[in-house]
């Protein structure tokens, strides 16, 4: 079975993010920039299936400008046999990347396809359920558990009220939460294979798929910025302060 | 303008959310149906209909939508969507895991987690966790939204909306609910309780969180986590607070053992009144925090539990 993995390349999650003074977007000059987290435990799992015999190919696809080749270059150290990229300097919004993905999808013909439930920096987490309305595949979001069975796959979902396990005919789509896995880092020499890895490069055009959208950004603003307070000396001043100044107990 | 609103269930019953989420819609303006969908749905029906502001609610009660799996739930919204110019939802994991099917079938954008409403087409959400608020317009012709309930408060229960079976029936052959493992709790829901004490990874093992408990008692709170202390096995993953776990807005949020990263930030510093509890002096969530108590956890917390 082949597995595709969608990686997206985001700010680091440590950088704390800063808006533009003209308020048209954030400011992203310089920023330290990373593959998304959730993306990273989704190649880990597909890497992990192939490990265990499960998976025979794991493909790394991104959409993006060319500097995400770095994070597909990162999806192959971490054990990808080969990466699509298809280039854009537009900003790709979900529905396009997943109009894309389905293509990709169509081309690959993949029994599993495991993506991030959320993209760190817009936090749409779309993009997956998306891809399984347009491809026709059942799909297993926010994923804590997956389990490969014949023709089936069973994905345990971390949901509000705890967790759901489900049973998916394949191929089906999975999108990853935060205790699937805990992703490895790339060692060295991963990483200089990883270089010779094949990388194919694409175009939303050669997909014929559009990537504009109707959605426009009018501003960006920085939301009201909360101001510490005081520290107290005690347990009994904490109850007095939050009995008589707060007003909550 | 006529807006579909998708209920959220929780065992059957319907979940405070809705009634934010119809807010939202009452901001936007138009008529207002909801949609209760699932199997054995009457008592949510019921509920919903009571919702202010409801013109109708509309009921698609049936073996197939049991458990809301995503791939029924996606085609009857598809089926039904074209009486609407918006179809709304609660950023649950629900609301999130059926509405980008209905967008992308309709070829549409979806606006997830809106938190204020400027006009019937442009919208506030939140980005990178929520250190930037962006206002985004959408031309398309139908708005696919989910709602941060914490951005709208709940309308009222005065309302008496007629209630109409939908009789749409879809076929899911893809997949099938296996087992569910629901927390089971006396307390309120993190997402809309008043008070919220949540501990972190100073709280050390599982054990320990028994610690919170008679406060939480005594003030009527719900108990939260973060992240750290999720994956370190000491709570299930439904109390996790932040950007990637629940938002929470609660009257005062109590933070213990947490260190104030900003994933946790994004999902409490709505919050009206906050109090951190850390031994670290430095720790970020001070920043934040009106009301800081540097010292051991294990020392403060049976102090404050005997004094409240
Ligand atoms: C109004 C508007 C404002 C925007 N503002 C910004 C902005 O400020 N900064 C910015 O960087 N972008 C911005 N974008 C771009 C855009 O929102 C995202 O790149 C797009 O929405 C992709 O979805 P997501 O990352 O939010 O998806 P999510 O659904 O949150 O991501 C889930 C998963 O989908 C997969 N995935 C998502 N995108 C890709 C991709 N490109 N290639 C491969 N896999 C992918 C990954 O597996 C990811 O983990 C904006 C778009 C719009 C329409
Ligand atoms: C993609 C991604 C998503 C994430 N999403 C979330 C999310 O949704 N929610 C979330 O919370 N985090 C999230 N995180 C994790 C986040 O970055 C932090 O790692 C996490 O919040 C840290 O948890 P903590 O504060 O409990 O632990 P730590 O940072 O380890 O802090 C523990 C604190 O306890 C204090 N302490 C220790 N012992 C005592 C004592 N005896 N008495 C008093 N204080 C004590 C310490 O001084 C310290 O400040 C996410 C991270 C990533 C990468």
């Amino acid at each position: 079975m082949k597995i595709l993995v969608a990686v997206k390349r985001v700010i680091d999650y440590n950088v704390k993010i800063r808006v533009k003074a003209d308020h048209s977007d954030v400011d992203l000059t310089n920023v330290k920039m990373a593959m998304n987290p959730f993306c990273e435990i989704a190649v880990e799992e597909a890497v992990r299936l192939k490990e265990k015999g499960v998976a025979t190919e794991v493909v790394a696809v991104t959409v993006g400008p060319k500097t995400a080749q770095e994070q597909l270059r990162t999806a192959l150290a971490l054990g990808a046999d080969r990466a699509v990229h298809i280039e854009t300097d537009e900003r790709a919004e979900s529905l396009a990347v997943a109009k894309l993905l389905a293509k990709v999808v169509e081309e690959e013909q993949p029994g599993l396809v495991i993506l991030g439930k959320q993209a760190i920096d817009t936090d749409n987490n779309q993009t997956g359920q998306m891809l399984a309305a347009l491809t026709g595949l059942p799909q297993g979001t926010f994923a804590s558990e997956v389990a490969v069975d014949g023709d089936k796959v069973h994905v345990t979902r971390e949901i509000d009220g705890g967790l759901q396990t489900i049973a998916l005919t394949l191929p089906a789509i999975v999108t990853t939460d935060l205790r699937l896995n805990e992703p490895r880092y790339a060692k060295l020499p991963d990483i200089m294979k990883a270089k010779k890895k094949p990388l194919d490069v694409k175009t939303p055009a050669d997909y014929g798929v559009e990537v504009a959208s109707k959605v426009s950004l009018l501003k960006v603003e920085s939301p009201a910025e909360r101001k510490g307070g005081v520290k107290v000396a005690s347990v009994d001043e904490l109850i007095d302060k939050l009995k008589n100044e707060a007003k909550v107990l | 303008m006529s807006i579909l609103v998708l209920a959220d269930l929780h065992e059957g019953q319907l979940a405070g959310t809705t009634a934010h989420v119809v807010a939202a819609a009452q901001a936007i303006g138009g008529d207002i149906d909801v949609l209760v969908a699932g199997e054995e749905v009457q008592a949510a029906a019921e509920s919903a209909a009571k919702l202010d502001a409801v013109s109708k609610v509309r009921v698609a009660d049936n073996a197939v939508y049991a458990h809301q799996l995503a791939e029924p739930m996606g085609a009857l919204l598809v089926e039904l969507a074209g009486d609407y110019t918006h179809v709304l939802a609660s950023a649950s994991t629900t609301g999130k895991n059926v509405l980008p099917r209905l967008a992308a079938l309709k070829d549409v954008s979806q606006l997830s987690d809106v938190l204020g409403v400027e006009s019937a087409d442009t919208f506030l959400r939140p980005i990178y966790a929520g250190n930037a608020i962006a206002t985004v317009k959408s031309d398309d012709a139908l708005k696919v939204i989910t709602i941060r309930t914490t951005g709208f408060d709940a309308v009222g229960a005065s309302g008496s909306a007629p209630i109409e079976a939908v009789d749409t029936v879809v076929e899911n052959t893809q997949s099938s609910f296996v087992k569910e493992e629901l927390a089971k709790s006396d307390r309120p829901e993190l997402g809309g309780a008043k008070v919220v004490i949540s501990g972190g990874r100073g709280m050390g093992n599982g054990e320990n969180f028994k610690l919170l408990d008679g406060i939480a008692d005594k003030l009527g709170a719900a108990i939260g986590a973060s992240r750290a202390a999720v994956d370190a096995g000491f709570v299930p993953n439904d109390m996790q607070v932040g950007q990637t776990g629940k938002i929470v807005a609660p009257d005062l949020y109590i933070a213990v053992g947490i260190s104030g990263a900003i994933q946790h930030l994004a999902g409490m510093k709505d919050s009206k009144v906050i109090v951190a509890i850390n031994k670290d002096d430095e720790a970020p969530i001070f920043q934040v925090a009106d009301y800081g108590l540097v010292g051991d956890l294990f020392e403060i917390l049976p102090e404050l539990e005997s004094k409240l």
